[in-house]
């Protein structure tokens, strides 16, 4: 029986010829990732093994996006902590204020992992990589704690969903609108313990930025992760930002597959997910009327340069409508300079919205765009639940970009071809 | 392993960010977590629960981030166990990894009601609602799970081992 791209890649990884779904493996890993929040916690985790001496300093990233720049006395605690730990075992992939961006869009832009790799990270949206023809995954930080000290985790091989693509996205459909359009289809809990195995000649038409952003919400699908096969456009991405070795994953012909979807791209519509969960998802026509009061352009989901791009090419000329607060978040400091090089941030400012240095900020909740009571936000985030922004009673509707940035010119949630 | 104690019930899709709001991450004390448990969906839970008390959910349960401060607050506010009718991957890995007891059973998870009285035999699995007078037998783990359970969580598992 033949075997998906993901397990042949846990396969390789755990030294067998041969793995099927629901086998309990232990694999090798190329990268081990931790952020503000969950390192600490890890960190107190490995002071409970006799030895904290972690496998490899170039394997480990540690990267500070949370709550940075600091948002109060406890965040910096945490920092230091993480901070002094990275000192003291000398790791290589240390991450703070200056250097840092949203870790998600960092590690692949920092060519930290490549096709082929084994990555967890003491984050949900770990499963971005996918993109990449890597298998990662999010974990806790126990499992963090024992992947430094170890390079190696435990794995249940997961079964698969097929999710083929065809044609071509249409103007202003973005990775965004597809990934909000699959979850709609088959739930938060749909892919639950399962890969999200990307294929079909529709791939080739989505770029870099739109595979990082739908692998990124294979998790709000419950998924393991999500995984796109390798082809031209990622290993001119990886020969651009990589030095390291790759190693392309195919599935095999005769893989089995738990579900199989298809999806015509160039049928899609743009798509809001409502609250409060990304499983809500509506096209845009049928969302009537829904004021909003913020706008959130950025995340690990959405703050790259083309995300950046779209929205400035919708604000050109614009002014953001009087009741709406509309910031903008990019992902890295490369996006940052990036962005400002190419004028993007001149657009966003003269259009009456701002722009922050990279930051998780207003996305979980921690700081920085909190909604009030009964506020109402469009984000291009990745999770509307109850109280994710703020209040317990504010309401997130999830979307691209383009959406978003129109909709902060409406006032209400609309497309761009709507204003 | 016997555990009893008063149920606390909850719907599909009981997320991270409801068992713990991002807003009290900048701390990792158990404690502190617990204090602010099930605050967005439940304001009475942490007022109400007791040492040994169960919660009980159905589909899904701690889907969204993969903060292990989740079942951390859960296990520091006192809670024997969570049964559910499926659990979230990652929550499913934190609660084993750091010794929360968890048991997928999806018709006690849907049979047993708020405030029941329940008893929970991790040996044998067998589920019993006192209130209800019904029993159920829970899903076991696989035994690589069951040793890392026994050893008290991944990392005295792992120093085991060497």
């Amino acid at each position: 029986m033949g075997m998906t791209m993901t397990q042949k890649i846990l396969a390789h990884a755990a030294g067998l010829a041969q793995v099927h779904a629901g086998d309990l493996i232990e694999a090798n890993l190329d990268l081990v990732l931790g952020n503000d929040i969950t390192t600490p916690v890890a960190i107190r985790e490995m002071d409970k093994f006799r030895s904290d001496e972690v496998f490899d300093k170039d394997k480990i990233a540690l990267v500070m996006d949370h709550f940075i720049p600091n948002k109060d006395i406890k965040s910096a605690e945490h920092c230091k902590c993480v901070r002094e730990y990275a000192r003291k075992h000398q790791i290589t992939n240390y991450f703070d204020v200056g250097q840092m961006g949203i870790e998600h869009a960092l590690l692949p832009e920092r060519g930290l992992v490549v096709a082929g790799d084994v990555v967890i990270g003491a984050d949900s949206h770990t499963c971005t990589y996918g993109a990449l023809g890597a298998f990662s995954t999010g974990v806790g930080s126990t499992d963090m704690a024992a992947g430094c000290v170890t390079g190696k985790a435990w794995f249940k091989v997961p079964s698969a969903i097929k999710i083929s693509l065809t044609g071509k996205l249409p103007e202003y459909v973005s990775g965004k609108d597809v990934i909000l359009h699959i979850i709609g289809k088959i739930g938060v809990d749909g892919a639950l313990y399962k890969s999200m195995e990307f294929t079909g000649e529709g791939v080739a038409q989505l770029s870099m930025d739109d595979r990082f952003t739908i692998a990124n919400m294979a998790i709000e699908a419950g998924g393991k992760n999500g995984i796109f096969p390798v082809d031209e456009k990622t290993i001119a991405y990886m020969e651009e930002h990589s030095t390291k070795t790759w190693t392309v994953f195919e599935a095999d012909e005769d893989a089995e597959y738990e579900e199989e979807l298809t999806l015509d791209l160039s049928a899609l519509r743009p798509t809001v997910s409502f609250p409060h969960l990304p499983e809500n998802a509506r096209t845009i026509d049928e969302v009537g009327e829904i004021r909003i009061d913020q706008a959130v352009i950025g995340s690990c989901t959405n703050g790259r340069i083309s995300d950046l791009r779209i929205a400035a090419k919708v604000l050109e000329g614009r002014k953001v409508a009087q009741d709406v607060r509309c910031i903008v978040i990019p992902a890295t400091q490369k996006v940052y300079l990036q962005a400002l090089e190419e004028g993007l941030l001149k657009t966003f400012i003269e259009a009456g919205a701002v722009v922050s240095t990279p930051t998780c900020g207003p996305c979980l909740g921690g700081y920085m765009g909190i909604l009030a009571s009964g506020e109402r936000c469009v984000s291009t985030t990745n999770r509307n639940f109850v109280g994710r922004m703020g209040a317990v009673d504010s309401e997130i509707y999830l979307a691209s970009p383009a959406v978003a940035a129109a909709s902060a010119v409406a006032g209400k949630i609309v497309s761009p071809e709507m204003i | 392993m016997k555990l009893e104690g008063t149920v606390f019930k909850y719907g599909d899709n009981v997320d991270t960010d409801v068992i713990i709001p991002a807003r009290y991450l900048n701390s990792s004390d158990p404690k502190e977590l617990a204090s602010h448990c099930m605050e967005d969906i439940d304001k009475e839970f942490i007022s109400k629960v007791k040492s040994g008390d169960i919660i009980v959910a159905a589909k899904n349960f701690g889907c969204g981030s993969s903060r292990e401060h989740a079942p951390i607050a859960i296990k520091a506010a006192g809670v024997s166990i969570v049964i559910a009718e499926t659990f979230a991957r990652i929550f499913y890995r934190n609660a084993i990894n750091i010794g929360l007891p968890i048991m997928e059973c999806p018709d006690a998870a849907r049979e047993i009601q708020p405030g029941d009285k329940v008893e929970v035999d991790l040996d044998s699995g067998v589920v019993t609602d006192v209130t209800l007078g019904k029993t159920w037998k829970g899903q076991a783990f696989p035994p690589f799970m069951q040793n890392i359970i026994s050893a008290g969580g991944l990392i005295p598992y792992i120093n085991s081992k060497d």
